[in-house]
């Protein structure tokens, strides 16, 4: 196991190949010793009779064919964990990064997890309420999902992810039955942490969470892994798995509600692509390697809630969809693994409504059993329908009043327009630190549904709309 | 058993071993000292490629590989209905029990379906009888839904020595045949190798539904039990809530749900969820007539190239049993994918996409393993198989060679459209691009059975549905003034069929379900609605306005939320209602 072998016979982009090997299996975790005494980690791709690929995790730069010694150590990638990781920053590849001690394992784990097995889940319906109305009425947010922010250039996603960090929250049974949610208060006895990953962030976005963590004081309970845009392309395999491994711990063994946030996962794909590529893989579309969807779900799926554990990780990944093409493989294969998606729009954010969020495009798969009667209220699912339907008709009668003219609508299509202008400015727009319980978003929509013949009310119920409507319509009758 | 078949490369899923020039292609191999369980994909020489079925990290050349001169099969056996397995029909519970632990963890070995568990089997057939395969030797109550029948393995015949009635496990023998290469022990446990269709006497044309209860599939597209479908749809268009919805209320006997690389909690779902839900004909739980195969998205990507294969052999076993079965492969872009990840890995010359060349006829062999077919044996039963998958296209693109393939070998597209689903419009079924081959075969039965009408509605629906979009254009470009009257009627028709028709709320416990009857009568409304109007729009000085606030209107588009006890009364006073109404104006 301590043999160290000085046969690297080619290197290319992050990988190695070591020639004359015995003993090394898939996935072993390796150490590379250069000539000038320094040390880097890598792992074996693919183990052959005398032949191991190396991958490492930093790059390769110094590496030399001749006088480089390779150590393979019998293990894969491990991760030591312990609640004391609480507080506390750490890079890319898991070593502190905030000049304070190491911390002492109270376990070590294998980075790349284990798939859950279904029959073992529990499924999640409990809501969770970040004070956000177009997530929490269209988009339910619910314990043990993983809904990803799909996001563009110069869009505010990182302050959507950290408000959801700040405000989230589960309600009380007090608060449901009384139909009040408060915005402060409401403690239980559950334990809350986050956790979070930058994959090729930038130093500034970085900073941000971390400044925003301190600010709030939720630094206290989140463990950050940091890979910043100028740290190693190949660590960016290994940042989200650190962050789940931990994240794991914490919920399944110490009973914690984790909010894993990672970002960028647009970073992470092109990292995954040019080791692909280093390798001289078959591609998929774009030059993706044809296991991205494998590989993404292996990340992804480590959300969620398992029987008899009191713990949970809800998964908020954010991703920049390249010039803001949801059909690009990235968003694509992510839709197809994650339970929804929150997606931002250029429009909206051009309009200087915060936070851009646009019902249609977005959806919660979850949604169905954290909405309605004993969860939220009676009339969720109805309002949720309803407005998103009527948005969709007065967004389309948008486009139409630019060619015909506003003139020329029916009395009906200028409520639809009305409607869709107040949507945006009162219901989609908020602050950034502003928390709406799930009861003032709902009474804002039934606000804005006035604007509208009740005639056209198919998606919510009459006697809600007798009960919760504070307005009565003039019906068109 | 060779003794020296020893590992040479491992990469991913992807295993190569030296000193196999005993393998077979396909056969069941167990990898290194763990024991994972691969199968043969490539002979060259004495090396063969092994596809390993569980996570190979920790594995390396020179540990040992075993061969078990097994073809990968499936047990079959009483037991299968309500089960829950992986991709190579692992049951998932006992996969927890064994490991102890929430998370799969590697080389565990569990029997498909139970040894211990004890059934009833009562002897139809008795000794001295000249018996073929595919003759039913005896019967078993396997669940309240459904009588499982024993029946001689296929390529078998002799006559009967021994048989006996009682309760036994399923691999004690209950007959005894007499072949022409001597006794064979017939027990209740029979093995089928997962990647050769089970044999037939011969297909049939199909000639009746598979009643869905959904509007939009079962009048407008309907699919031919026996039939093959594909659901094709990008993500977040309900893909996974219509293949759900089939499993729940098709009029099948037994179903097949298989989630191949697909989100662990929406299995966990259907998982909670159907043992609760009940059938509705026998209001017996809908998982006795469930087998479930659920291989996520993070489990190991060779079993869910597996899973569809062992998912349709189970499915063709009950089919041989003379029982109507559906498949729901949810979804088989994924299995297409998992296809390509170890063509890639093999270094196969890539086709379109980097998929294999040889998608398109494995793709074909799939969906041709349904139909509707005369079963082996000799009471000339009929059983039928209809396969429904879905596809999940990158990027919502219907031109990439999954779809393709899919589309070249099934006669029912039900086009699935991200706008709809935006606009909350479920089913997001689009009725322009949606077809159906089937419906020149199933107009008769309709005729017969439901409506002399019902194709000819059918028919005129469809029309409208396609008038509508020619007229929109015009609307966009010069507004709604500029049509006709009766060209504003047909608008509105439109409109009341989308809305009260084809839309359908899945989670409202009524209008999830449509009964045929159901779904003929309120077309029917809709459209002697237009009918009555017809003459009356043309009129000088008719204000359309009041048409369009009818009371009426109101009452049809409640009209789906009405029991299915009501239904002839309710639509009865609806039709009545408006001829007075609109001859009133």
């Amino acid at each position: 196991m301590s043999t160290a072998y000085k046969t690297v016979s080619d290197i290319a982009g992050p990988l190695l190949m070591v020639e004359g090997v015995e003993g090394v299996t898939y996935d072993e975790l390796c150490e590379i010793e250069l000539t000038d005494g320094s040390k880097r980690l890598g792992k074996v791709l693919e183990a052959r009779e005398g032949l191991a690929v190396v991958q490492l995790f930093e790059s390769a730069q110094g590496a030399t064919t001749e006088g480089t010694k390779v150590r393979f150590l019998g293990r894969s990638f491990e991760l030591g964990v312990s609640e004391d990781m609480l507080g506390r920053v750490f890079s890319g590849s898991g070593a502190p990064i905030d000049n304070g001690p190491e911390v002492i394992p109270e376990k070590k784990l294998d980075i790349n997890g284990a798939p859950i097995n279904p029959a073992s889940r529990d499924f999640p319906e409990d809501f969770i309420q970040t004070g956000i109305s177009t997530i929490d009425v269209l988009n339910t947010l619910v314990r043990g999902q993983k809904l990803p922010i799909f996001s563009g250039a110069g869009l505010p996603h990182a302050q959507i992810a950290a408000q959801i960090a700040r405000q989230a929250r589960v309600l009380t049974e007090k608060e449901v039955s009384e139909g009040k949610g408060a915005e402060e208060g409401g403690e239980n006895d559950e334990k809350f942490a986050v956790v979070f990953a930058a994959m090729g962030v930038t130093y500034e976005e970085a900073q941000f969470f971390k400044n925003e963590f301190e600010k709030t004081g939720a630094l206290s309970r989140a463990v950050l892994f940091l890979n910043t845009a100028d740290n190693p392309v190949a660590e960016r395999i290994a940042t989200p798995r650190l962050a789940l491994t931990a994240a794991e711990y914490l919920a399944y063994e110490l009973d914690y509600h984790v909010t894993v946030i990672i970002t960028d996962m647009t970073n992470y794909c092109e990292a995954l692509r040019e080791i692909s590529a280093a390798r001289k893989e078959v591609p998929g579309r774009r030059g993706y390697p044809g296991y991205l969807y494998t590989d993404l779900a292996t990340l992804y799926e480590r959300a969620g809630r398992i029987k008899g554990k009191k713990g949970s990780i809800t998964q908020i990944p954010i991703l920049t969809m390249p010039e803001d093409d949801v059909t690009h493989p990235i968003p694509d294969l992510t839709g197809y693994i994650t339970e929804g998606q929150i997606r931002l729009d250029r429009g909206l954010h051009q309009k200087a409504i915060f936070p851009p969020v646009i019902p249609m495009g977005s959806l919660s798969r979850l949604k169905g059993k954290a909405q309605g009667e004993g969860v939220t209220r009676e009339d969720h699912s109805g309002m949720d329908a309803q407005l998103t339907a009527a948005y969709a008709r007065g967004t389309e009668i948008r486009e139409l009043a630019v060619i015909l003219g506003e003139s020329s609508l029916s009395d009906i299509d200028k409520a639809y327009l009305k409607f869709a202008d107040r949507f945006e400015k009162e219901f989609i727009r908020q602050g950034e630190h502003e928390n709406r319980s799930i009861y003032q978003s709902l009474d804002i929509g039934w606000d804005l549904l006035t604007e509208l013949p009740r005639s056209e009310l198919k998606r919510v119920k009459g006697d809600h709309i007798d009960k919760y409507m504070k307005v009565k319509t003039a019906t068109t009758a | 058993m060779s003794k020296d078949a020893i590992i040479t490369k491992v990469a991913g899923p992807l295993v190569v071993a030296k000193g196999m020039s005993n393998a077979k292609m396909f056969e069941v191999v167990k990898v290194s000292k763990e024991k994972l369980i691969g199968e043969v994909i490539e002979l060259h020489g004495e090396e063969a490629s092994i596809q390993v079925y569980e996570e190979t990290s920790g594995i390396g050349p020179g540990e040992p590989v075993e061969l078990t001169g097994l073809t990968l099969s499936v047990e079959l056996a009483p037991g299968l209905l309500t089960s829950i397995y992986d991709g190579i029909q692992r049951p998932l519970e006992l996969i927890e029990k064994e490991a102890g632990s929430p998370f799969m963890t590697r080389g565990i070995e569990v029997p498909g379906i139970s040894r211990s568990a004890k059934w009833d089997f009562t002897a139809t057939a008795k000794v001295g009888d000249q018996v073929s395969g595919g003759d039913i030797l005896g019967t078993v109550p396997e669940t309240t839904l459904i009588e499982h029948k024993v029946m001689v393995p296929p390529n078998m015949s002799g006559v009967i020595t021994e048989i006996k009635s009682g309760n036994f496990v399923i691999e004690d023998t209950v007959a005894v045949i007499k072949t022409a290469d001597g006794e064979e022990k017939i027990a209740m446990l029979q093995k089928w190798p997962i990647r050769i269709p089970r044999p037939t006497k011969g297909k049939l044309m199909p000639n009746q539904p598979l009643v869905t209860g959904m509007r939009v599939l079962d009048t407008l597209f309907p699919v031919a039990q026996g039939g093959a479908g594909a659901i094709p749809g990008p993500f977040g268009a309900g893909k996974t809530v219509t293949q759900q919805s089939l499993a729940k209320y098709c009029n099948a006997q037994v179903i097949v749900y298989i989630g191949c690389g697909e989100r662990g909690n929406e299995m966990t779902e259907v998982l909670t969820e159907f043992p609760h839900l009940k059938d509705p004909s026998s209001g017996e739980p809908l998982m006795k007539r469930t087998i479930m195969i659920a291989n996520t998205s993070n489990m190991p990507v060779a079993a869910r190239e597996a899973s569809v294969y062992t998912g349709i052999t189970i499915a063709e076993y009950y089919r041989d049993m003379g029982y109507d079965v559906a498949l729901m492969a949810d979804s088989t872009s994924r299995w297409a994918e998992a296809m390509r990840e170890m063509s890639g890995r093999l270094e196969e010359m890539p086709g379109e996409e980097g998929y294999p060349a040889y998608l398109g006829s494995r793709t074909a062999g799939f969906y041709e393993r349904a139909g509707i077919v005369e079963c082996l044996g000799n009471d000339s039963r009929k059983g039928s198989l209809s396969v429904i998958g879905a596809v999940s296209p990158p990027g919502g693109d219907f031109s990439e060679p999954v779809t393709q393939n899919t589309l070249r070998v099934t006669k029912v597209f039900w086009a699935l459209d991200a706008k709809l689903a935006y606009k909350r419009h479920f089913p997001a079924i689009n009725w322009l691009q949606s077809y159906t081959l089937y419906a020149d075969n199933l107009e008769g039965w309709f005729a017969k059975e439901i409506a002399e009408d019902f194709p000819e509605n059918r028919r005129l629906t469809q029309k409208i549905l396609q008038d509508e979009s020619k007229l929109e254009e015009i609307v966009r470009l010069v507004g709604m003034d500029a049509l006709s009257p009766k060209e504003q009627l047909t608008m509105e028709t439109a409109r009341m069929i989308r809305e009260d028709f084809l839309f359908q709320n899945g989670f409202d416990p009524v209008d999830a379900y449509s009964s045929l009857n159901k779904q003929y009568r309120l077309l029917k409304s809709i459209l002697t609605f237009m009918d009555v109007a017809e003459s009356k729009v043309v009129e000088e000085d008719f204000d359309f306005k009041k048409l369009q606030s009818l009371p009426v209107k109101e009452d049809i588009a409640q009209s789906s939320f009405c029991a299915e006890e009501d239904v002839d009364a309710t639509f009865d006073k609806i039709d009545e209602a408006i001829r007075s109404q609109i001859s009133a104006l």
